[in-house]
């Protein structure tokens, strides 16, 4: 049986298992998070939202997702 | 009488009441208070995206942002990174510039934390931000972020959520007398005589969230905060009689029988 090889991360703050060489466009497509409602921020740094596929996802990265919600 | 148009940052605005969209009992309910309320802009907050529950309304889904202005605000943030980050986070979501900026200072009162306040506001305004800033009430620091570029000046009347209405009226005065730039009452009114005041004071907006949000009825308070803003400006620009410690006559005296 082939092996899938899995990285350790961190998604808004909480550990989450993800596949091997996956962008972070792949990744949040796989989410299904909708890419016009969000920012993303890989290590501290925003991303700009069309160079998400230029950025593969590495062991202990920290990403975030953020989107609006209510507020005063 | 000409149209009368809440100007920010170069951009046009019917309404001069802000609504914020936080502490409603559903999305439902928020939309419709905002429907209600006529307000063109709204506040919103960012935050970490629900990635258990992706089935959880999203606010954009309910209040499109393509025919109400979202003023995306750094609740929350207690230094001027955290500010920095969330409103950097915010313009990418969609290209929002006007922001609303608010470095808290103590958790209890959620004061402004006015030198780190003061700070994000020359960081941002540098990077093409146009910034709204809740602050103090102290004309000295309203002046100061005027001259390091801040958009608006956004005075609180009281401790965020406390409903407490307009505790220093002389403070929001002196700010009106010194500043041309848009001077909007943030934080602390409860009722909507509350927001007339803050009119009749030549404030050119007011910014209310709590006090919709937590009526026991927020649809007749969204009417009542409407009516209040347009009375208070209109009022304002009325140009008030002055007053007298003495009566006098509303019915003339000749011909009197």
């Amino acid at each position: 049986m082939k092996k899938i090889n899995k990285i350790k991360i961190k998604l808004n703050g909480k550990i989450s298992m993800v596949s091997n060489n996956l962008t972070l466009l792949d990744y949040i497509k796989k989410l299904k998070i909708p890419l016009n409602k969000v920012a993303v921020e890989l290590n501290y740094e925003i991303i700009d939202k069309n160079k998400l596929n230029n950025f593969i996802i590495k062991k202990n990265d920290k990403i975030e997702i953020v989107h609006f919600i209510g507020g005063g | 009488m000409k149209i009368d148009h809440f100007i920010v940052a170069k951009k046009k605005f019917k309404s001069r009441l802000i609504v914020g969209t936080g502490k409603y009992k559903s999305m439902s309910e928020c939309a419709r208070a905002i429907k209600i309320s006529g307000a063109d802009i709204v506040t919103v907050a960012v935050r970490r995206v629900n990635i258990s529950d992706k089935k959880k309304p999203l606010l954009m889904d309910y209040i499109d942002p393509k025919k109400i202005t979202y003023l995306p605000n750094t609740a929350g943030c207690f230094n001027s990174t955290e500010a920095l980050r969330t409103l950097r986070l915010a313009r990418e979501i969609g290209g929002w510039k006007l922001v609303k900026l608010e470095v808290l200072g103590d958790k209890k009162n959620l004061f402004p934390d006015m030198i780190e306040t003061l700070k994000s506001t020359e960081v941002l305004s540098k990077e093409g931000f146009e910034v709204m800033v809740y602050c103090t009430d102290d004309p000295l620091m309203a002046k100061r972020l005027e001259d390091v570029g801040a958009c608006a000046i956004m005075p609180l009347a009281a401790p965020i959520g406390s409903g407490l209405g307009i505790q220093n009226q002389t403070n929001i005065k002196i700010i009106r007398s010194q500043t041309k730039l848009p001077l909007i009452i943030d934080a602390g009114l409860g009722q909507a005589s509350d927001a007339v005041i803050a009119m009749e004071l030549g404030c050119d907006g007011v910014l209310v969230n709590t006090a919709i949000a937590k009526a026991k009825k927020p649809f007749e308070m969204a009417t009542a905060m409407k009516n209040a803003v347009i009375a208070g400006r209109y009022s304002y620009l009325s140009g008030r009689i002055i007053k007298a410690d003495y009566a006098r006559p509303s019915s003339p005296l000749k011909g009197l029988i």
